[in-house]
């Protein structure tokens, strides 16, 4: 085996999955957001909600393709850099992938074609069908993707065969194992809040500029009502979700809070600053008792701490230990945005009229994508040493191929990388900086709404636009 | 009731791919002729009549990858090493044109210059990807204890650059083909040019290809009855329809182009790849990786495979009849209003 390349193996893989994740947390959301539009527009024909719609999608549209290239990538890398995991793991998690693109993927892939350019062709009602497919695509793939990692992160149901490959011997606990519905609660939300977030970023931006759009205050609503109710809600799947890994994986649960000793009553480490080589924080701020009681619901519980774990097996403890509470900390600012919305709707005639208010939006706006890379180190270095946690180590799990190979393909990877999101992420926030009233006046131009509709006789694009 | 999974399975995936280099190949093809195009009006139309059916299409590579990996893991393990480099580049190009149909239409005068060259590019990049693995998979690779042993330039021969030559002419006449049926005036007249010049290509690659590979690759030939210089009529005439096919193929192309019929041109390009692809079938079948690994030494658990063949009694033929109606719903010539939501 060949060291070099199995870091940068790790490294390529960590790049274009953190990458790959951005996009599914917002479009995951975002078409949920989406259909409930579309749905809201036939429901009561207010043309705000098709305003916001056809600007949207287009946001949509662009992220999606982003994601949708950026995941071709993750089904060939499994087999160019982790050939053996593919080979040994294959007869059980192979069907999940494959279910997931069965389910999921010619799903969103066939039905995303009609959404965005079948307004015409097909009634509005099959529209809104088409878009809700696409919606229950997207909730489906997160479904198989988190079955397989909750079966990486807790395998369940398998054995291991002479030749080190494995066999499912119960596909129910296979698909189903235990930390799977808390694990999918918590992607599915996170998904949620993210593009509530974004959606409220938007939204503040615009009322900042323009503080009678009509459409941006309606979808602030919408955004606020969604901090309010999801954001603590996640706060509880988190922790039940936490739970179960003081359950299952206890070292990454030893991370995740510091711990090096084992003990009753471990003190809570707010701040931290674990060092791997001293087997102790080197300093750390504490509150004594409460990490016993946040982890195991018992301030006098014993919880186990990484030096019950020989130094092979430890996961990497200030990555995790500092990711974790980027998450939370983001998180509870998620959870104090949405109360200050509340309240400021209960007591102050609606979210749109704090300008300080909507520049916290403002500021909040990338931080689902920030808390869902952090929660995703958490799960996935916490998970280290290992890639199927217990059973197959990262090390054994690489592809035999060269340190030169792996170095050119993540220097390409990561050049075409930053040109190509750099340049969506531009493109992106371009359209959220005109607007939803714009893309409302495009479309009229373009001639694409039905006729009889108050904006088909709206003025048309400026002169020196191109195309259509 | 017993059922002879793996070779289920072999069919799938190989009825997957099948539909891969058609579906995908035409669209691909559309970006390999988008410098040929005359006018930016012109491109736009190009990318209209592919842009609702380019991400389904492309879904069957994630099918043919992961159904693979799924199905028959260790041959998975074995080729992704194997073409590291081909495979990373072809996922490269994919990223680049598969991002262009939306940053096209977002970028300004300079943004969408380069998403054009983006498009052009990456499609064509990505059709001579396939090709170099295609190739390599022909050459064989070599293996040591289940796994990939040999080196990572091995795909890299002047035999896998022709192969790579004749996808892209293949994939250029098959997006001709598409544009054909789907333009009409000044473009369709130029995708008729295109048609003739790439089939003429196709042609002349098909028969290079035939014979290096009868020259170069002895097993191949043995399959086809071919050794010293002669042919044993008893191996080669259960075969002949393959060729027979092909020939048929382009006949119906030339006829269609010569009679300027809309469809008959397509449905002869794709004959021509029916024939290409169970030309290659019959030089390796039963083996997965060529020559070393046959599909059920290197096929999954019976559980796994019988689990997702569950899945797929249903699931196919839905995706079947969804990927047909969303073509149904887009049919006809695209117009200069098709455009964009």
């Amino acid at each position: 085996m060949d060291i070099d390349a199995l870091l940068l193996s790790r490294l390529q893989f960590a790049f274009t999955i953190a990458f790959h994740i951005i996009f599914p947390s917002f479009t995951i959301g975002l078409a949920s957001y989406l259909a409930v539009l579309e749905g809201l527009w036939l429901a009561t024909r207010n043309e705000a909600f098709k305003t916001l719609y056809l600007f949207w999608i287009k946001i949509f549209a662009l992220s999606f393709g982003m994601g949708v290239v950026s995941g071709v990538v993750m089904s060939y890398e499994i087999g160019t850099n982790w050939s053996v995991y593919a080979e040994v793991a294959s007869p059980v998690i192979g069907p999940l992938l494959a279910f997931e693109v069965l389910t999921a993927f010619f799903l969103e892939a066939s039905f995303l074609g009609v959404m965005l350019f079948g307004w015409k062709r097909v009634g509005p009602r099959l529209h809104f069908v088409a878009s809700v497919l696409v919606a229950l695509g997207t909730l489906t793939s997160a479904f198989w993707i988190i079955s397989a990692n909750s079966w990486m992160q807790h395998p369940t149901g398998f054995k291991v065969l002479a030749d080190g490959t494995l066999r499912a011997v119960d596909w129910w606990q296979v698909i189903f194992s235990p930390t799977f519905p808390e694990r999918l609660a918590h992607m599915t939300l996170a998904a949620y809040l993210t593009t509530a977030l974004v959606v409220g970023a938007a939204c503040a931006w615009r009322l900042l500029k323009q503080p009678d759009e009509t459409e941006s205050a309606i979808a602030l609503k919408m955004a606020v009502g969604m901090f309010a109710i999801v954001a603590p809600l996640q706060l509880f799947v988190g922790d039940l979700s936490g739970k179960e890994v003081l359950r299952v994986q206890p070292a990454k649960l030893a991370a995740i809070e510091a711990f090096w000793e084992t003990r009753t009553e471990q003190p809570f480490h707010i701040v931290a600053w674990p060092d791997h080589a001293k087997e102790a924080n080197r300093w750390e701020v504490s509150i004594p008792r409460l990490g016993s009681l946040i982890t195991a619901g018992d301030a006098k519980a014993q919880v186990r701490g990484l030096k019950s774990f020989a130094p092979a097996d430890r996961p990497p403890v200030f990555i995790v230990f500092w990711a974790f509470r980027v998450m939370v900390g983001l998180g509870v600012a998620m959870i104090g945005l949405g109360a200050w919305g509340v309240w400021l709707a209960w007591r102050r005639g609606g979210p749109e009229r704090s300008r300080l208010f909507l520049r916290a939006c403002v500021a909040m706006g990338p931080a689902g994508f920030v808390a869902v890379i952090a929660g995703w180190i958490v799960a996935e270095v916490g998970r280290q040493p290992y890639v199927i946690y217990g059973v197959l180590r990262t090390a054994d799990a690489v592809s035999p191929v060269t340190a030169g190979q792996v170095s050119v393909s993540l220097l390409a990877f990561m050049i075409i990388y930053a040109i190509v999101f750099s340049v969506g992420g531009l493109y992106i926030l371009r359209l959220i900086a005109e607007g939803p009233a714009a893309g409302a006046r495009e479309e009229a131009a373009s001639g694409l709404r039905s006729p009889g509709s108050p904006l088909a006789a709206a003025p048309h694009d400026p002169p020196g636009e191109t195309g259509r | 009731m017993t059922m002879d999974l793996p070779t289920v399975w072999i069919g799938l995936i190989g009825l997957a791919v099948l539909l891969y280099v058609m579906l995908d190949g035409f669209d691909l093809g559309v970006g390999i002729l988008f410098p040929f195009a005359r006018s930016p009006a012109d491109r736009d139309l190009m990318m209209d009549s592919i842009a609702p059916v380019w991400d389904g299409n492309e879904t069957w590579l994630v099918l043919g990858g992961g159904g693979l990996l799924a199905a028959f893991p260790l041959a998975y393990a074995v080729l992704m090493p194997a073409f590291y480099i081909p495979i990373t580049l072809m996922l490269l190009a994919l990223i680049l044109r598969g991002v262009a149909f939306e940053f096209r239409l977002r970028g300004r005068r300079r943004g969408t210059a380069f998403w054009t060259a983006a498009f052009a590019g990456g499609s064509t990049l990505a059709a001579v990807a396939q090709g170099l693995v295609l190739g390599g998979f022909i050459q064989g690779v070599r293996v040591e204890h289940r796994a990939f042993a040999g080196g990572p330039f091995d795909w890299l021969t002047p035999y896998s650059l022709l192969i790579a030559a004749g996808v892209v002419a293949g994939y250029a006449l098959l997006g001709a083909c598409w544009l054909i049926w789907k333009t009409d005036d000044e473009l369709h007249g130029d995708a008729r040019r295109w048609a003739r010049i790439s089939a003429g290509a196709v042609a002349a690659l098909l028969a290079a290809v035939s014979l290096a590979t009868l020259l170069l690759h002895p097993r191949v030939a043995a399959r086809w009855g071919y050794a010293d210089g002669g042919f044993d009529l008893a191996q080669l005439g259960p075969r002949l329809w393959i060729p027979a096919l092909g020939a048929a193929g382009l006949a119906i192309l030339a006829l269609g182009l010569r009679r300027s019929r809309h469809g008959a041109p397509f449905v002869g390009a794709a004959l021509v790849f029916l024939s290409g692809y169970a030309g290659l079938a019959a030089g390796f079948f039963p083996y997965i990786v060529p020559y070393v690994l046959t599909y059920r030494q290197a096929a999954s658990a019976d559980n796994a495979l019988a689990l997702m063949l569950g899945g797929v009694a249903i699931l196919l033929p839905a995706i079947v009849g969804y990927t047909v109606w969303v073509y149904w719903v887009f049919r006809g010539k695209v117009g200069a209003d098709a455009g964009y939501h």
